[in-house]
């Protein structure tokens, strides 16, 4: 527990210390506003709600958090300090944990920044604050479970940008697998149970439900094990590829 | 001897490469390891092996007893490792990855502040705390490497050429500060500089092509060499005319070799056969022809010599 916090400390610190954190946190914001009112005509609705604005979350997260995901593991390959870290008293699990969270917590600080559009609803009407909640939850769950899947991309190689591209296209499999252009693929000639399989590990689908308020245990339990099974996957990954 | 490392018939293998190939030593407290070999020998992947990066295709590390592949962590927490080129975190300040490995190590407040204040103060990091390591100079880089190897105060220190990009001055400090901890500690310590081999280590060991070639101390190893108890002369004129053609037929004298010095002056090397002492015999042929000698000395060896004998030979 120690050593994973040091790491979580380590890495916030390593954010904040570079422009990424700042880029980062100015283009969320900058695009889930302007997205928010151009692109979700959200004044025009006349609706007290925040859908047209978390609607649009998952496909900036598409990109943004692959950027944050893709230097987790590559960069420290590249610079070598992955056989310092590594030869640190700590094991390969409590470095990948360690440094999930602290992309995650990072990711969540960048989504909290958002809480004018919260104060601006609550000004304006009377919403339902509950859907809220529950639509910040899920939108840091989506962000969570692409950043997962991202960090073990990234251990994959030493070059960032590749990183990125593998892990953005990871990502958009995992958000898209619920609609029916990727459906037809599967239904062709997979088991209906398979196709139906995959169409449940949408991202997109899931982050929809929750967004409407419903938090159903089966949903948790997929951001759950998706997380976890990418974190598993990063571990033996960097195991892997230590030192090769 | 109390044993702190043990390494046993240690392999490793990239593919159809051997890069290590049944490596066995053991380092007891006390001892200042020299570890040798021309680039690619096998010595950096060595000691990643000790150090638990790599995990060895055979062979066992065992470190104050414990195995390495058994129990990592175990090790790891007895274990100061520099890697090769001192890698650290370049957006950190000397005194931030400090606390991070301060932290990681477990560390209390008290021992943290302690420590960290011996290595500012042992490796002269003060001026530099607060600076980006990305923007430090390389022999800064190197000796935050060494205090992140040495701050949680480890009885076995593995390091990854120590001195590499150091200015004399602070190749000196390093050394210094080596000696002093030897004492209590096992150290192994990867070079290229011979000097430094025969300067502080009690032991050195030579690998070539991933097999020890020699383990000895830094003298015995000098007796390898062609130059071991060989006799200078310096002398100039008529007298070294003469020493050139008397010392040449002397018995003993294995060969000579000459190196002007100036106009008509030059250092005759005297190299002897196996086992004779020259000093004598040469002092008493250069009295009884009266020639006249500027300087004469006998020589210790060239460690270079006896490197590049047992590293080439195939």
């Amino acid at each position: 527990m120690r050593a994973i916090v040091a790491i979580i400390r380590r890495e916030l610190a390593a954010y904040f210390g570079s422009p990424l954190a700042y880029v980062f946190i100015v283009i969320f914001l900058a695009l889930a506003g302007s997205m928010t009112f151009f692109l979700g005509g959200w004044l025009e609705r006349g609706r007290a709600d925040l859908q047209g604005f978390f609607n649009w979350h998952p496909w900036l997260y598409l990109f943004l958090v692959p950027a944050v995901g893709m230097r987790l593991w590559a960069e420290e390959r590249r610079t070598g300090t992955l056989e310092f870290l590594m030869t640190l008293p700590i094991t390969t699990a409590q470095a990948v944990i360690g440094k999930f969270i602290a992309g995650w917590l990072f990711i969540g600080s960048a989504l909290l920044l958002t809480f004018p559009m919260w104060l601006t609803v609550n000004y304006l009407g009377d919403p339902d604050n509950g859907v809220i909640l529950a639509s910040y939850l899920g939108s840091w769950l989506v962000a969570g479970a692409m950043l997962a899947i991202s960090a073990a991309v990234s251990a994959l190689t030493k070059n960032q940008v590749i990183a990125f591209v593998l892990a953005a296209a990871a990502c958009f499999g995992f958000l898209m697998s619920g609609i029916e252009m990727v459906q037809a693929i599967f239904s062709s000639w997979a088991p209906e149970v398979l196709a139906r399989t995959i169409a449940d590990l949408s991202l997109l689908t899931t982050f929809n439900q929750i967004a409407e308020g419903v938090i159903d245990l089966r949903y948790l339990i997929l951001f759950g094990s998706l997380i976890v099974t990418s974190l598993f996957i990063n571990v033996a990954v960097v195991e892997l590829k230590k030192g090769a | 001897m109390d044993t702190l490392l043990a390494i046993e018939a240690l392999s490793k293998r990239f593919g159809a490469i051997a890069a290590v190939d049944g490596v066995s030593f053991k380092v007891g407290r006390g001892e200042v390891l020299g570890f040798l070999g021309p680039n690619g020998a096998g010595k950096s992947t060595t000691m990643r092996m000790i150090a638990g990066y790599l995990a060895p295709t055979a062979g066992t590390v065992q470190v104050c007893g414990f195995d390495v592949a058994q129990d990592p962590i175990a090790v790891r927490q007895r274990l100061g490792y520099l890697p090769e080129g001192a890698p650290a975190y370049g957006d950190m300040t000397p005194a931030g990855i400090m606390r991070f490995v301060a932290e990681v190590r477990g560390l209390d407040a008290e021992a943290r502040k302690q420590r960290i204040g011996a290595m500012v103060e042992r490796l002269d990091l003060a001026g530099v705390l607060g600076q980006p390591i990305d923007t430090l100079s390389k022999g800064f880089k190197r000796r935050v490497g060494l205090a992140l190897a040495l701050l949680h105060d480890p009885e076995v220190l593995i390091l990854d050429e120590p001195t590499d990009g150091l200015d004399p001055n602070q190749k000196h400090q390093v050394r210094t500060l080596l000696g002093e901890l030897s004492a209590g500690k096992a150290i192994i310590i990867s070079t290229h500089i011979l000097e430094e081999v025969e300067a502080i280590c009690s032991r050195a060991i030579i690998i070539a092509r991933g097999r020890i070639v020699a383990d000895a101390g830094p003298s015995e190893l000098l007796v390898h060499s062609a130059h071991h108890h060989a006799v200078t002369l310096r002398l100039a004129g008529a007298s070294l005319a003469g020493a050139r053609r008397l010392l040449a037929g002397l018995d003993g004298v294995a060969g000579i070799e000459e190196r002007a010095t100036a106009a008509d002056r030059a250092e005759l090397i005297l190299l002897p056969k196996a086992g004779v002492e020259l000093l004598d015999r040469v002092r008493q042929t250069l009295a009884a022809n009266q020639l006249q000698v500027d300087e004469i000395f006998i020589e210790r060896g060239r460690l270079d010599e006896v490197f590049r004998d047992l590293t080439k030979a195939a």
